[in-house]
């Protein structure tokens, strides 16, 4: 069994929702990245989402485009983004990481190189933001032979039938975005995101994870009522910004939110 | 060979380029704009308002001009220009545009939205939303915006709204980006008219349909006015909707050599270029797979050309194909071979042409003279040149 499906299976057992952190890996410098992920797994999170920066981050809203721009200006890359996950395997086995991004930097490095490098860095899982079921197919039998998950995204207009397709072709879990939009932006509305996780579960057994307009402890707890993980990015990242010139604390507020956030979950 | 080209694929796939590479909100909309264009491309009555339109407003066909004093000059060839600089707004964009909104009124869209570069396809894009009562949000690079603003103020006059980006570069492909951050946040009433044939598909093959007019009246210009097919197509490639509007029509006519001309800015050695054909290397951006340039980590690079229009790091990925199945060749013109195209083509025929269209002209002047006096190249005059007044006289120190 992955380390993803060990670890949802364990939360389903006690009840759990899994709470998953999205940053970018090298915002706002290389060095905030790997000890950044530590603190967060002390503060209780399931699943880490590295992103892995791009120029141009067509689905992203200015928040994590902004992130992507601090990493690239200090030359991060895929490369140095598996080698922060090597890193981080040093001394963390059982937390599983799953790769955010677009598929450019892959096809660069090439679909084969990546998948050995992303095994011998002991990657989890691997979405691809542009990169649908059928562009994927290549590119995803090489991850799954290596034990790696390739995850995908549903939205609120995908139909029964696109569900079914990311149920046959993904593993690990299917990330929901909750609106039409853009990362980090406005709010998702409660009762559209429990009727269409009604016609989700329908369609598969995977964990479904909700992302996209989780900002506070109470989006968290009301979003965990609904699905099987809770996904905050932009809403890190906004704490990352606002300390510039202050990573310790930037960490720190990072570390608040998401103490709050797992605090609120469990009491669900 | 004799089987008839025959391209994309159901998918949208260009042997390894094009495809659909986008994020999952956007697959809907894809797989619907997909529909309605496979069934209104059938549609008589569509394609007769099609038609109409193109004949009474935009003002095709457009002439197929022999540039005589031109031809002899250079020794060569007999140079024909397609004069697409006579459309209506002033270049081939509005072929597109009108024939995208007609869509989008079809299907029931209230809101247009593009991206626009020199500003061509934003002004384009304006008129015929103008015309049709749509609401229109342009979106544009900042840089842009600050050196194309005779073309900002026409879209606003048109009703447009003009969205300034300040993301990334803060030229055309942020312009893309931010459009499509649009279009995935407004799916339900909003058409994205893309203005070049790249973009996921069913874009690449919707757009060149829409722009194989150019190709088709050449063709039958040529033959009605010459009695045979020209010996070779030369055009200029940023996305590449004009040359592939041009091409497309010839492309079983092994005869005819086409010949697509890239935008080599400082130069291709400098790095300073905006030449994917010639210079980058396959990757996917926008939506489809198609040569790019990108650093060893695919990360996209800054592009430079004299021409906002051709600033561009991708290319449609049909001309990705063309170039690596040999039917097409791709060339590159530096800033400053362009800039003698347009001056020679303004001196000798007194037709000034687009930086863009500036660029096929240079190549022309490259290749008539090594042609005999009874061979025929049609140049794709894709814009004229008005637009490009500040930035040629800024280039040549003269202060307007």
């Amino acid at each position: 069994m992955s380390r993803l499906a060990a670890t949802f299976e364990a939360l389903a057992e006690s009840g759990r929702k899994a709470l998953i952190p999205f940053i970018t890996a090298g915002d706002p410098k290389p060095d905030f990245t790997l000890p950044m992920m530590h603190a967060m797994v002390e503060a209780g999170v399931d699943v880490i989402e590295l992103g892995i920066p791009f120029s141009d981050p067509m689905a992203d809203g200015p928040v994590i485009q902004r992130a992507s721009e601090r990493a690239l200006a200090h030359k991060m890359s895929l490369r140095r983004t598996l080698t922060i996950v090597s890193e981080f395997r040093r001394t963390n086995q059982h937390t599983p990481v799953v790769l955010m991004g677009y598929v450019n930097p892959i096809e660069a490095m090439g679909y084969e190189d990546f998948a050995n490098a992303a095994q011998r860095a002991d990657i989890d899982g691997v979405l691809t933001v542009d990169l649908p079921p059928e562009e994927a197919e290549e590119c995803s039998a090489l991850l799954k032979a290596r034990g790696i998950d390739p995850i995908f995204l549903l939205a609120p207009n995908s139909s029964d039938e696109r569900i079914k397709k990311m149920d046959a072709v993904g593993s690990g879990y299917l990330y929901y975005v909750s609106l039409k939009g853009v990362t980090g932006a406005g709010h998702l509305d409660v009762v559209d995101v429990e009727n269409k996780l009604n016609q989700i579960r329908g369609n598969t057994g995977l964990p479904v994870a909700i992302g996209f307009g989780v900002k506070d402890a109470q989006t968290a707890k009301t979003v965990a009522g609904l699905g099987d993980g809770v996904v905050v990015g932009s809403a890190l990242i906004s704490k990352i910004e606002a300390n510039l010139d202050d990573q310790e604390r930037a960490k720190q507020d990072i570390i608040k939110l998401l103490t709050s956030m797992r605090q609120a979950m469990d009491s669900v | 060979m004799t089987e008839k080209y025959n391209m994309p694929d159901e998918r949208g796939h260009f042997g390894p380029y094009g495809g659909m590479f986008v994020a999952e909100t956007l697959i809907p909309p894809i797989q619907e704009l997909n529909t309605a264009y496979q069934q209104y491309l059938q549609d008589p009555e569509f394609i007769a308002e099609l038609d109409a339109d193109l004949q009474h407003y935009v003002g095709r066909p457009s002439p197929l001009y022999h540039a005589e004093r031109w031809s002899r000059e250079l020794g060569g060839a007999q140079i024909y220009l397609k004069r697409e600089d006579l459309n209506h707004t002033g270049a081939h964009k509005i072929n597109n545009t009108i024939g995208q909104a007609l869509l989008a009124k079809r299907m029931g869209k209230t809101r247009i939205i593009a991206e626009t570069g020199a500003g061509q396809h934003g002004v384009a894009t304006a008129t015929v939303a103008a015309r049709l009562g749509l609401e229109c949000v342009v979106y544009m690079g900042a840089v842009d915006v600050a050196r194309q603003s005779l073309n900002v103020y026409r879209m606003k006059l048109l009703g447009a709204k003009v969205v300034a980006v300040e993301s990334g570069s803060k030229t055309l492909k942020d312009a893309l980006n931010e459009a499509l951050r649009d279009w995935v946040t407004n799916v339900d009433n909003t058409f994205y008219i893309i203005g070049t044939v790249a973009g996921p598909h069913p874009y690449p093959a919707m757009v060149r349909d829409f722009q194989t007019i150019i190709g088709r009246e050449a063709k039958q210009q040529c033959l009605a006015q010459v009695g045979r097919l020209p010996d070779a197509l030369v055009a200029c490639v940023g996305g590449g909707s004009n040359a592939i509007g041009l091409f497309y029509p010839f492309i079983d006519d092994r005869s005819v050599k086409i010949i697509g001309v890239e935008a080599a800015g400082d130069g291709v050695e400098t790095g300073r270029h905006s030449a994917p054909l010639c210079a980058g290397r396959p990757g996917v951006l926008h939506g489809n797979r198609t040569y790019l340039m990108e650093d060893d980590d695919g990360e996209i690079i800054e592009t430079h050309s004299i021409s906002a229009g051709l600033d561009y790091p991708g290319v449609g990925p049909e001309h990705a194909w063309l170039k690596d199945t040999g039917r097409a060749e791709y060339v590159n013109i530096t800033d400053t071979e362009a800039m003698a195209g347009f001056h020679a083509l303004t001196r000798m025929e007194g037709i000034i042409p687009a930086l863009e269209s500036s660029h096929a002209m240079a190549y022309t002047m490259k290749l008539a003279p090594t042609m005999s006096k009874d061979e025929i190249i049609i140049v794709c005059l894709s814009g004229r040149g008005d637009k490009d007044m500040q930035t040629i006289a800024q280039r040549e120190g003269i202060e307007l």
